[in-house]
């Protein structure tokens, strides 16, 4: 049976299973670990700079003492809740397994805290769309 | 650790972190993206600005 792909076109097929591959790896290591994404493509600067601000934004809302939101909250606003936490991804995971943020939101410094680890999360929603469209070559 | 921030720090930190980010996933060049992230850092505290103004007016 004759190859399919001519011998010319081979390294053309490889990078693009190469291409195929890092539209799923670069989205999900960049939500697992904020910037990754952008980093494994290379581009070391972004990837930096989007760890700083998310990772910091997440650290300074626990250190405010807000509020980390769990799957099971039930009231629509804590799902919500749930949903922007849950995009900041280790981050996240980390603070659940180290029984962070966990307290009630007593006073407006930890609701501000609670708002950074969700606003946290959502960019790096934003960034994890970022990797992607690098991936696909939508964008430099 | 705990860290108390006042109202303006908190907004002060929350524009420069988010508008790092928007800055880098708005737009395509390095150049492009100084300036919007600057643009939306702008933005965002000129409107904590003019809307601490605007509550201090409607309190008065």
């Amino acid at each position: 049976m004759p190859n399919p792909i001519p011998a010319k076109s081979k390294p053309a097929a490889v990078a693009s299973q190469n291409s195929s591959a890092m539209t799923v790896i670069a989205p999900a290591i960049g939500w697992l670990i904020p910037g990754a994404g952008h980093i494994i493509q290379r581009r070391y600067i972004r990837g930096l700079l989007l760890f700083v601000s998310i990772g910091s934004l997440f650290a300074l809302g626990l250190m405010m003492q807000g509020h980390i939101y769990k799957a099971n909250g039930g009231d629509i606003l804590d799902i919500l809740g749930f949903i922007g936490d849950l995009g900041a991804g280790a981050l996240y995971i980390v603070a659940l397994a180290m029984n962070w943020g966990m307290g009630a939101i007593a006073f407006a410094v930890a609701d501000y805290g609670t708002k950074f680890m969700i606003v946290a999360g959502l960019l790096n929603f934003i960034a994890v769309a970022d990797a992607y469209h690098i991936a696909i070559g939508k964008k430099q | 650790m705990t860290i108390q921030l006042s109202h303006f720090s908190a907004a002060f930190v929350f524009a420069l972190f988010a508008s790092i980010v928007f800055g880098i996933t708005h737009r395509e060049t390095t150049r492009d993206m100084v300036r919007y992230g600057l643009y939306c850092f702008a933005m965002f505290l000129g409107g904590v600005l003019v809307a601490g103004w605007a509550m201090w007016l409607v309190r008065r």
